[in-house]
């Protein structure tokens, strides 16, 4: 059954290494539907989360296909309920005047900040899971979204431990 | 101790045990044969093509186990490597390409001769190295041999710019290296293994089908005593002939596409696949839903990402094939499946592999007499295509490292090339490549690089005019519509031709005559009953000698699984495929 599956992948912090995981996505015909990447606590090591598209054998593959990388130190899957998934959004949309007050509602609903503001829109920061983007992009739609960036999500494990990892080591 | 990178390279390839290397140099690489030039240890053999010295790292590999090692200058130097990566990299050969690059400078700039070549070549080696800094080179060198050598071998490709080359370093080669997101499997897991033998215990029809994995790991031997004390048959892909010496009786041939109708109606009925270094290729399994419907799937690999990658496994084991093969002999016992052997053996009796014992001179026949004129005892190189089959299926490999050929990627023009290697990992053995008048001309470049070194390597050419296994599914498929097959046509032809017309050449190009012209010698063979006496004084003259062997044009290679269809449904003839086609 084709579901989204969330990773977070651990890889050496140089250049090529996006390309290379990318390039085993296109080459091997996954589907990367979101894509994060930044610096770990080790300065060595970055971390990218990978939403991917797929069925179980499909996930299991690109488990595989990603340890198999010499730059990949550790996998670890998480698309159980354990995990916390982040996304940030910033949308621009069109707030004349007499919409404002509208806007400013329903960023205060959506605990969002005003970041920036002119006298034909103003841009709001939200973060949240998909669902919650998802359902702000929606609501906001009838006032003209003039522009919006999405980071795609960040996921990490709830609790202290650093479980659930496959490595290559 | 300081000195150039250049000359840090050359230290590196000492601490390697490196002795032969292939390559061509070139611009920014120049420093790097500097430091080459006059070195005693290093045997360097330039070739004439940069395709050519990577096929011939990479047949010196495959014959001795040993790392390949290839030299080839930025940009188009590295560029034409990419086939040979990508042949390497399917096939799991360990090779180390070390390609110049343009000054660290110039990187992005558009140079002269520059191309990304660590971005082009991501996709077709185990990993590769961009170096940055002069001083990593050692560490780097160190890390490149030892993946390419280790767990899933393959090419590793380390691409270093000229300034690096020239710049002053410490050398220090590290004893070891720990890559953190690197492991190496071995011996399989004890419960694991606990499981395969019950399972075996259990099986009434079980069957080994074991692969290149075997000879990677040097495991011919375990594999042998395994099927040996249990008795179960065996069968083996084509990168796995000589992992079980054919004259076995186990032995019931290759499998898959143009597999032996015994080794393929073994699979398609056996309770129980124990499959041993092996990857489940789609030239193996044919159609996937119905490969071995009856067999509970047993796999043991050192990648574990193969392992349940096109046929779902019931009992894995991710580890070498020899450790696990060691353990599994301690437990081994001999089964009581004698049915089931008897079955095999009607196969065996009724389907042999067979050809025409006319007097047409036929490819078959001719491998069939270098086997026995050689005495089994050559390396075979092969192109790709029907002379690769025919190889595969007439020469019986009783040895591992005796068939060096292209499986994977499949690759013309690899066999000329990779005979050079053979020859010179292996100076005592009689190297012979096994070639279609069509592959052959893909590197034909390489008899001067044979001729100027005297390596005594002889060539088959099995001659039939045509780029003969496309032509045979156009015979088969396409209703004999021969579209950009036939090698001897010219302008005078019609667009829609599939006869030889009386003003057709018998032959394009004159093999004899460009053997002459490289200074090897040339035979040309027409018919049967000169078969013998040409391979005799081939395999007698301390030469290199092209033998051109010009076979019944429309002989096919059979039998033939069509593309898409189970493995127990095999074809003959036309008239099998159109059988086939109509149902």
């Amino acid at each position: 059954m084709e579901k989204e599956y969330t990773l977070a992948v651990t890889v050496e912090n140089k250049s090529g290494v996006l390309a290379h995981i990318a390039g085993l996505f296109s080459g091997r015909g996954f589907n990367i539907s979101e894509l994060s990447v930044g610096e770990t606590e080790n300065p060595d090591y970055s971390r990218m989360t990978i939403v991917v598209k797929g069925d179980e054998k499909i996930l299991d593959q690109v488990k595989k296909q990603l340890n198999k990388f010499i730059d990949v130190v550790k996998v670890i899957d998480l698309s159980g309920a354990t995990a916390v998934h982040r996304e940030i959004i910033l949308i621009k949309v069109k707030a004349p005047a007499q919409k404002r007050q509208e806007v400013f509602q329903i960023a205060e609903i959506f605990k969002g900040k005003v970041v920036d503001l002119s006298h034909e829109s103003l841009t709001l920061e939200v973060t949240g899971i998909a669902d919650k983007i998802e359902a702000l992009i929606k609501i906001l739609q009838p006032y003209g979204i003039l522009e919006m960036a999405r980071t795609g999500r960040v996921s990490i494990s709830r609790g202290a431990g650093k479980k659930g990892g496959t490595t290559n080591g | 101790m300081r000195m150039t990178g250049a000359k840090a390279i050359v230290e590196a390839l000492h601490k390697e045990k490196v002795t032969t290397l292939f390559g061509i140099p070139g611009g920014v690489v120049i420093p790097l044969f500097d430091a080459i030039y006059g070195d005693k240890k290093l045997n360097l053999v330039v070739t004439k093509h940069e395709q050519g010295a990577i096929h011939a790292a990479d047949g010196y590999a495959r014959s001795c186990g040993k790392p390949g090692v290839c030299i080839v200058t930025s940009g188009p130097g590295a560029t034409n490597i990419v086939t040979g990566l990508a042949t390497a990299y399917m096939d799991s050969v360990p090779l180390v390409a070390i390609t110049g690059q343009v000054p660290t400078a110039m990187i992005g700039n558009d140079a002269f001769q520059e191309a990304d070549t660590t971005g082009i070549t991501r996709p077709v080696t185990k990993h590769n190295f961009l170096i940055r800094e002069p001083g990593e080179l050692p560490l780097v060198l160190k890390k490149a041999f030892y993946l390419a050598t280790t767990g899933r071998c393959g090419p590793v490709l380390v691409d270093v710019p000229k300034d690096m080359l020239t710049a002053q370093i410490e050398f220090d080669y590290p004893d070891k290296v720990s890559i953190p997101g690197y492991s190496i499997p071995e011996q399989g897991h004890a419960r694991q293994i606990k499981k395969v033998m019950d399972a075996i215990k259990e099986a009434k029809k079980p069957l080994i089908y074991a692969g290149g994995g075997i000879i990677t790991s040097n495991a011919s031997d375990e594999l042998k005593k395994f099927a040996k004390t249990t008795g179960i048959p065996v069968v083996l892909t084509l990168m796995g002939l000589g992992a079980f010496p054919a004259s076995e009786p186990e032995f019931l041939g290759m499998l898959g596409m143009h597999g032996t109708k015994t080794a393929n109606y073994a699979t398609d009925r056996c309770d129980l696949l124990i499959a041993l270094g092996s990857r489940f290729d789609d030239r193996v399994t044919g159609k996937l839903e119905l490969f071995a419907p009856h067999a509970k799937f047993i796999h043991v690999d050192i990648d574990p990402a193969s392992i349940s990658k096109n046929v779902i496994i019931d009992i894995p084991i991710v580890g070498d094939a020899k450790q696990t093969l060691r353990e599994m002999n301690k437990q081994a016992q001999k089964l009581a499946i004698s049915d089931w052997l008897s079955e095999i053996a009607r196969w065996k009796e009724e389907h042999p592999l067979t050809y025409s014992n006319d007097e047409v001179l036929r490819p078959q026949y001719v491998i069939d007499r270098l086997y026995e004129i050689t005495k089994g005892d050559a390396i075979i190189t092969t192109e790709v295509g029907q002379n690769q089959m025919w190889a595969a299926q007439f020469y019986k490999f009783n040895k591992p490292r005796r068939l060096i050929t292209s499986g994977g990627l499949g690759t013309m023009g690899y066999g000329l090339p990779a005979a050079i290697g053979a020859q010179l990992a292996n100076p005592d053995a009689l190297v012979v490549d096994i070639a279609g008048d069509g592959s052959i001309q893909m590197n034909i470049q390489e008899m001067a690089t044979i001729a100027q070194r005297a390596l005594p390597i002889k060539v088959v050419i099995l001659n039939n005019g045509y780029l003969g296994m496309v032509r045979q599914w156009q015979e088969y498929f396409f209703d004999r519509r021969y579209s950009a097959t036939c090698l001897r046509r010219d302008k005078r032809c019609p667009d829609i031709c599939c006869e030889p017309g009386p003003h057709c050449p018998p032959y394009v190009p004159d093999f004899v005559k460009l053997a002459d012209a490289y200074g090897a010698v040339g035979i040309r063979i027409h018919k049967k009953a000169d078969v013998d006496d040409a391979l005799r004084e081939a395999v007698t003259q301390d030469k290199t000698v092209l033998m051109d062997f010009l076979i019944n044009p429309e002989e096919n290679v059979t039998p033939m699984v069509p593309a898409g269809a189970p493995i127990n449904k095999m074809i003959s003839s036309k008239e099998d495929a159109d059988a086939f086609l109509l149902a």
